[in-house]
């Protein structure tokens, strides 16, 4: 009995492939690289908790819908009410989140504060992480791809007048820049300025003009309703 | 919330250490884990120019699983950028904000 089972185990052991070979690819894929070794360890890892049933898959898809559900649009929306509704803008200068949270319903499922910084005729706000890629997902979604790269997060504090030129944002020297290091609990969100001859647009159509990147401060909002 | 009768006695941590317009050093250290000071900021001299509240656990401890009594306040510290980096180009009133664990702090 027992030599039968130690034949069957040895057998078992030897007579199996057991994982990928990793002499074979599949001609369908031949294009794609290898994955990395940051994407070799997020697979593992994931798939580690899941087996450990410490997370599951409809858990991680939620995750991604709640992340989905996060644009620049949704930002956009609160710059506008700023720039019609001065109590608003009040409210959202004092405390960022609860102001996001009470008018809006948006929720900050990542526990972080937010710090809405005005831009006005004497400064000029722009955020970085220079760490990692802090961001405030809960009302702009994902960071653009520059954002998280070495050379923007390097320069944008150490030459933000460079940097901005190269968005096509000239600042007067006059104005003071402020780039803001964002490493911790707490999330920026530029609020720019409402350009001219935008008086007679709603607060939708205001919201139509404020881009993403006006919102990190690296340009300015345009009058693009302007003929 | 109410203003703190003086009868109320607060625990170390639970009062901001710091006052708006104090002048405060980034310490030098560069202890093991994951520290959330970027290494051009330490030994820099700049002015707390905003309390961020609430207080919040030191995310370095709790990186080593210890949090119990560890909430102390996150400062928002400006530095002139003519400071940080010889031969700034700028401006002289450009300014870099950063949000600096109260650990991290020195009194000048």
């Amino acid at each position: 009995m027992q030599t039968h089972d130690h034949e069957h185990d040895h057998d078992h052991e030897h007579g199996h492939q057991h994982g990928p070979n990793p002499h074979y690819q599949d001609p369908k894929n031949a294009d794609t690289p290898p994955p990395g070794y940051y994407e070799i360890m997020e697979i593992a890892v994931r798939e580690l908790l899941v087996e450990k049933k410490l997370i599951t898959p409809g858990e991680i898809r939620r995750q991604i819908e709640v992340l989905d559900s996060r644009t620049p649009a949704l930002g956009a929306k609160v710059v506008a009410r700023a720039w019609v509704d001065p109590d608003f803008r009040s409210r959202l200068l004092a405390n960022g989140r609860t102001a996001c949270e009470k008018d809006f319903g948006i929720s900050f499922y990542d526990d972080t504060e937010l710090i809405v910084l005005e831009n006005t005729d004497k400064v000029h706000n722009l955020i970085v992480c220079t760490l990692c890629s802090c961001y405030p997902r809960p009302v702009l979604g994902l960071p653009p791809d520059w954002y998280k790269a070495k050379p923007y997060r390097a320069r944008a504090v150490k030459e933000p007048r460079k940097v901005l030129e190269e968005f096509g944002t000239h600042i007067p020297d006059d104005v003071e820049i402020r780039v803001s290091d964002s490493t911790a609990m707490v999330r920026y969100l530029v609020l720019p300025q409402r350009p001219a001859g935008t008086e007679n647009l709603t607060e939708e159509q205001l919201a139509a003009l404020v881009t993403r990147d006006a919102m990190i401060g690296v340009i300015k909002v345009e009058n693009r309703s302007n003929p | 919330m109410a203003t703190t009768p003086a009868t109320i006695v607060t625990a170390l941590g639970e009062e901001p250490i710091f006052a708006v317009g104090d002048r405060v050093r980034i310490s030098v250290r560069y202890p093991v884990g994951h520290y959330r000071v970027p290494i051009y900021m330490r030994g820099k001299q700049g002015i707390v120019e905003k309390i961020l509240k609430p207080a919040a656990i030191n995310n370095e401890e709790e990186g080593f699983g210890r949090n119990a009594g560890s909430k102390r306040h996150y400062y928002r510290v400006a530095v002139p950028l003519a400071e940080l980096w010889a031969g700034y180009a700028g401006s002289p009133q450009d300014r870099l904000l950063i949000e600096i664990f109260e650990t991290w702090l020195e009194r000048i």
